[in-house]
């Protein structure tokens, strides 16, 4: 993850970013290194509402279990950067909803290390996006030669607003084991006309019945947070702007 | 309460409702008989504003204002309620939570106080017991698993709570098994038939109108109503057919 000069469009995990705000943040500090010890436990929540790069090196020792809960909101360009490298056993949770609408650029770059056997990862993320904004999400799950038993998921899913707004999903797989479950699904869609209309005609307005079902969309991601009412209300508050 | 006159709609540029007019008054309920592609479910998209149904001559006045003024979401406050075809599934939004809203949003529409959570959850269970539907159904997501049976018992339930002057049904009795038939029936009946309410069964069969007696029955054909009289029309219809009644 350590990106020794500056990135440009040609790197793969910088090819959709707002190469200017990188440049004008441009030395970064160094990643935050998080190790979780061998049947530790490890849970946080991260809401970036400012306009932010945030990188995160998240290893975990054998047995260890970790989880991550990802609000991304806020400011021109927002990048949540994850290298997670899990041994023995360990077992990972990403649960992240990106939000943005004008000309936001928002993204969540995951590369996800099954190193040794056993290892457990599940990644959830929904984006929903508006004007003019792009969200993307470039999620890499790597398993070593060793790495048999290996089970990993990638459920992604965006929602565009109109069709202005972009989304780009690429879920990445490098397997080298051979003895592994590596499931990934990726849709990018809009909301259902019927189903907004059959709420309409129940008496919501329309900019309510959007929100609703966003709201629907976007809720799963959080189940299980320790923070999860604070990030469905700051999750909520973000969908009220867009629609 | 309702008055159609004239009306002309079209889905897609193509011509499907072509002069109909239909007066409703409190107090009555109507039926509405008629072939498959005679614009049945037309008239009830038209009248609840979907999308896409374009009115193209003609007017249709609820209580005094024009109704096809209004957005979807303002005819309900209005008091419109319509009981759709083919329910739709709405994942990861809860029954209680989607007429919770549905029924403050009116509400405030209205200018009237919104219910408290405890005062609705009174209110949706006498109406899910009176169309016998278990409430753990409401506290699911809208539609999603429902059977057909349980969709329509669904949109009866809703009607219940929502408590509209007006009912548009569109072929609420398809996909009810004998006893659902009875239930909704009853349902209905007891929701609406009142003298300040009107109900416009749209359907294919007689058999809801042994449940729900009709006022007054007509028969739609080619995007007009062709013949109108009271309940023993159902039974002529159901007795000789569409073909020679309407011809």
């Amino acid at each position: 993850m350590t990106t020794a000069t500056l990135p440009s469009r040609r790197d793969e995990a910088w090819r959709y970013s707002d190469i200017e705000a990188v440049t004008a943040a441009w030395p970064l500090p160094a990643p935050e290194s998080i190790i979780v010890p061998a049947g530790g436990n490890f849970a946080r929540a991260i809401v970036q509402d400012a306009g932010d790069i945030r990188q995160i090196e998240l290893v975990l020792g054998k047995g260890a279990v970790a989880s991550l809960h990802v609000l991304n909101i806020g400011g021109a360009y927002g990048r949540i950067e994850l290298a997670v490298t899990l041994h023995e056993g360990a077992d990972f949770t990403l649960g992240a909803a990106q939000i943005g609408g004008g000309e936001q650029n928002l993204e969540i770059v995951t590369t996800v290390t099954h190193a040794e056997p056993g290892a457990t990862s599940r990644q959830v993320v929904r984006s929903v996006l508006g004007g003019t904004a792009t969200g993307t999400y470039l999620g890499k799950v790597a398993v070593a030669r060793d790495a048999q038993q290996t089970d990993s998921a990638q459920d992604v899913k965006a929602m565009l607003l109109n069709r202005s707004a972009t989304a780009n999903a690429k879920p990445e797989l490098e397997i080298y084991a051979d003895d592994v479950k590596c499931a990934h699904g990726c849709a990018i869609g809009e909301l259902d006309a019927m189903a907004l209309y059959y709420l309409q005609s129940r008496g919501i307005p329309p900019g309510e019945a959007k929100k609703l079902m966003l709201q629907a969309f976007v809720a799963g991601v959080f189940d299980g947070a320790e923070d999860e009412a604070r990030l469905q209300e700051l999750a909520l508050e973000k969908l009220g702007e867009l629609v | 309460m309702l008055q159609i006159e004239n009306l002309h709609a079209t889905v897609a540029d193509k011509p499907i409702l072509k002069g109909l007019s239909l007066t409703i008054n409190a107090g009555e309920i109507h039926a509405i008989m008629g072939p498959n592609g005679a614009g049945k479910s037309t008239l009830s998209y038209v009248l609840g504003g979907r999308p896409g149904y374009e009115v193209t001559d003609g007017s249709a006045t609820f209580d005094g204002a024009d109704l096809l003024d209004m957005e979807p979401h303002e005819r309900a406050a209005a008091g419109l309620f319509l009981g759709f075809q083919y329910p739709v599934e709405i994942p990861g939004v809860s029954n209680v939570q989607f007429l919770r809203e549905a029924l403050n949003a009116q509400r405030r529409a209205r200018g009237e106080e919104p219910l408290s959570g405890g005062e609705f959850l009174k209110v949706a269970r006498d109406k899910a017991a009176l169309l016998k539907m278990d409430m753990d159904m409401l506290k699911r997501p809208v539609n999603v698993g429902f059977s057909g049976g349980e969709k329509k018992r669904n949109e009866m339930v809703q009607m219940g709570i929502i408590d509209p002057k007006l009912a548009i049904l569109d072929e609420t009795d398809s996909g009810l098994d004998i006893d659902a038939l009875r239930t909704v029936g009853d349902g209905i009946n007891s929701i609406m038939r009142r003298p300040d309410k009107a109900v416009l069964l749209i359907t294919h069969y007689q058999r809801l109108l042994d449940y729900v007696q009709p006022d007054f029955v007509h028969v739609l054909a080619a995007g007009r109503i062709v013949k109108s009289g009271g309940p023993e029309l159902a039974r002529e219809l159901e007795a000789h057919g569409y073909a020679e009644i309407a011809a």
